[in-house]
C-alpha cells in the first residue's frame, strides 16, 4: 500500500493554479494560503474536508486516492462499496447491477460497507440504552468530523462515540470470510471504493483501528466508467447484496442519526453548519439533543468530492431504492462478535493546531503583536497578501510563516 | 505585561449572531493554549451574557481584556436594568417575553450559569440606565 503519513489528501496542480484566492478565503480552517501566485497548504490544519477541491473553479486540487490498478497487487481481492454508491446510477432499479459489476471489474468477494453500517448502528442502540454515555454523543463516521475535534474542539473529545466506522467494521469482517475460506492472509486486498479523500486520509493512516483495515482506497469517480462498462454486458446480476435499509440510508446525511433509534436526535450537514453545531455543544447550549450526526459534505456522504452525481440527486436515487431493501438485514448474533470489535481500538492523537506557542507566555507574547499589528491593517481581508484574513497575515507573520517584514498590499498602495 | 484587549458590539434581537463575540474569545484563548476546560467555563459564561444582552438589553458592547492569569469579560449595556438583582440570580426566574421563550432562551438560567461558570460574577445594575457584568475567570 501506498503510504500516506501526512494530511497529504490534496496536492496542487502547479500548472492549472492561478492563484486565485478562492480556496483560501472557503477553508473551514484557514489552513491555506496563495504563495508566489500558487495555493499551498498548511497540513497540520487540514481536516480533509474536501471544500477546496469542491470549489476550485481550474481542479487544480487532485485529491489523493489509489490507482485502480493496484488492486492487482493482491490474488484475492475484496471491493467494499459505500451506500452512497448507489446513488450514482441512472434507472438503477437493483443494486446487485453494481455488485455483479464490481466482480466482473475483477474482485473477487463484495462486502457491502452499508452492513458494516447496520452492525454499527445496531451496536450504537445497545450503548446508548446503557445511557453512561457523555451526551451529546458525537457520531464521527464521516473522518472528518474527529479531525475538527480534536484540531480546534478537544473538549468534546469525549462526547465521541467510540464506535469503528462502518468501512473498518467492513473491512476487518470480510478479511476474516476470505481467511474462513482459506486464503492466505498475503494474498488478501480489501479495497474502499470511497465517495470521499478524507476517507482516503482516515483509512490510510488508521485512525482509530490499530493498523489499516484496508489495503487501498479506490475513487468512485475513477471506478464509475468502467464499473458503467461493465454493468451493461449483465444480463441477469448475480444476488449479492446483504444490507437493509438500516444501512442504506447512512448514504444521506440523517440516516445515521434515524438509526440509533432514539427521539432526540440532531442532523447536521455541509461544513459550516457543521462548526456551529460544535461551537453550540461547546458553549452548552445544544439542550435535549442525545446523538448529534455530523457530515462535512453537504447532503453527507452522497455530497462527497469523489462522487460523480449531484448529492441531491444521489440522494433522491436511494430514497427510490428503500423499497427494494428489507427493513433491517444484519443482526449482532450472525457475526458474533463483542461489543470491543465494534470499538475504537485505540484513542485518537492531541493535535493542537490553535495554540501559538507551547509556551503560555510566549504565546501571550505573540497574541499581543498579533493584536496590535491588526489594528494597523484595513481589516478587509481581501486575501491580496496570500493569507485569508487580515488576522491570518499578522498571525503568519508572527508565527513566521512569512517574512517578519512582510508588508500588506492595500497599505503598501496608499 | 498588556493585557490583550478585545471589543465586540452585541447586535440587539439578533439570535443569529449572537454568541459570535464569544466564539472570537474562544478562538483566542484557544490560541493561547489556555486549558480547554477553562475555556468552556469562559465561553459558556459569556454566552450566556451575550444572549442576555440581546433578549433584555437591545445589545450592547462586550470588552474582554486577556492577562496571563485570568479573563476579564465586560458585558455592557444602556437597556432598562434589574430592579431586583437578587431575585435575577434565582435559577428559573426570568421575565423573558413569550416570543423569546417560544426560541429556546429565557429559562432563567442566565445568571445563573454566569455566576456558576465563572470564578467571579459581579452585575451592577441601575433601572432605566442599564447593566455591567462582569466575569472573571482564572486560568488554572
Amino acid at each position: 500500500m501506498e503510504e500516506l503519513k501526512s494530511r497529504h489528501i490534496v496536492t496542487l496542480d502547479y500548472e492549472k493554479c492561478k492563484g486565485c484566492v478562492t480556496c483560501m478565503k472557503r477553508c473551514p480552517t484557514e489552513a491555506i494560503r496563495v504563495r508566489d501566485g500558487k495555493a499551498s497548504v498548511l497540513y497540520d490544519r487540514c481536516i480533509g474536508c474536501g471544500e477546496c477541491v469542491r470549489l476550485c473553479p481550474h481542479n487544480a486540487k487532485i485529491p489523493s486516492y489509489d490507482r485502480f490498478e493496484i488492486i492487482n497487487d493482491y490474488k484475492y481481492k475484496i471491493a467494499l462499496p459505500a451506500p452512497s454508491l448507489y446513488g450514482q446510477f441512472n434507472n438503477l432499479d437493483d443494486v446487485n447491477y453494481v455488485l455483479s459489476g464490481l466482480k466482473k471489474l475483477g474482485f473477487d468477494d463484495i462486502y457491502e460497507v452499508g452492513k458494516g453500517a447496520e452492525l454499527n448502528s445496531l451496536v450504537a442502540q445497545i450503548l446508548l440504552g446503557r445511557g453512561n454515555l457523555k451526551k451529546p454523543i458525537i457520531s464521527t463516521a464521516c473522518p472528518v468530523i474527529q479531525e475538527l475535534i480534536s484540531i480546534r474542539f478537544s473538549n468534546l473529545k469525549e462526547n465521541i462515540l467510540p464506535l469503528l466506522a462502518p468501512v473498518d467494521i467492513a473491512a476487518k469482517l470480510a478479511r476474516e470470510r476470505a481467511i474462513r475460506r482459506g486464503i492466505k492472509p498475503s494474498d488478501i486486498g480489501v479495497f474502499f471504493i470511497s465517495p470521499c479523500p478524507a476517507k482516503v486520509f482516515a483509512l490510510k493512516t488508521g485512525m482509530n483501528v490499530s493498523s489499516p483495515s484496508v489495503d487501498g482506497v479506490l475513487a468512485v469517480s475513477d471506478i464509475y466508467m468502467r464499473l458503467l462498462g461493465e454493468m451493461k454486458k449483465i444480463e441477469y446480476p448475480e444476488n449479492l447484496s446483504r444490507m437493509g435499509v438500516l444501512g442504506l440510508q447512512w448514504a444521506s446525511s440523517g440516516g445515521e442519526a434515524a438509526g440509533v433509534n432514539r427521539s432526540k436526535y440532531l442532523a447536521a450537514d455541509g461544513i459550516e453548519n457543521v462548526i456551529s453545531i460544535l461551537e453550540a455543544i461547546e458553549n452548552d447550549t445544544l439542550l435535549d439533543i442525545e446523538f448529534v450526526e455530523l457530515n462535512a459534505c453537504n447532503g453527507g456522504c452522497v455530497g462527497g468530492v469523489l462522487n460523480v452525481e449531484n448529492p441531491y440527486v444521489a440522494k433522491a436515487r436511494i430514497r427510490q431504492l428503500r423499497i427494494k431493501f428489507p427493513q433491517i438485514s444484519s443482526s449482532l448474533a450472525e457475526t458474533g462478535k463483542s461489543l470491543d470489535f465494534y470499538s475504537f481500538e485505540k484513542s485518537s492523537e492531541e493535535v493542537d493546531a490553535n495554540a501559538l506557542d507551547e509556551d503560555r507566555g510566549a504565546a501571550f507574547k505573540k497574541l499581543l503583536e498579533i493584536q496590535k499589528m491588526l489594528a494597523t491593517l484595513p481589516q478587509n481581508d481581501c486575501g491580496r497578501c496570500g493569507a485569508p484574513s487580515c488576522k491570518a497575515f499578522c498571525e503568519d507573520v508572527v508565527m513566521g510563516r512569512v517574512a517578519a517584514d512582510a508588508k500588506c498590499p492595500c497599505i503598501n498602495e496608499k | 505585561m498588556d493585557a490583550i484587549h478585545l471589543e465586540y458590539d452585541v447586535d440587539g434581537k439578533n439570535f443569529v449572531s449572537a454568541g459570535s463575540a464569544t466564539e472570537s474569545v474562544k478562538a483566542q484563548l484557544k490560541g493561547l493554549g489556555i486549558n480547554p476546560a477553562d475555556v468552556r467555563r469562559v465561553a459558556i459564561a459569556m454566552y450566556e451574557g451575550e444572549i442576555n444582552m440581546v433578549i433584555h438589553a437591545n445589545g450592547g458592547k462586550a470588552m474582554v481584556d486577556i492577562f496571563m492569569d485570568k479573563v476579564i469579560v465586560k458585558l455592557i449595556d444602556t437597556g432598562k436594568g434589574i430592579p431586583d438583582i437578587e431575585q435575577a440570580m434565582k435559577p428559573g426566574f426570568s421575565t423573558a417575553d413569550e416570543d423569546v421563550r417560544n426560541l429556546g432562551f429565557g429559562a432563567g438560567m442566565g445568571l445563573p450559569n454566569m455566576k456558576k461558570y465563572a470564578d467571579e460574577c459581579i452585575i451592577e445594575s441601575e433601572v432605566g440606565k442599564g447593566t455591567t457584568v462582569t466575569l472573571i475567570t482564572n486560568f488554572s
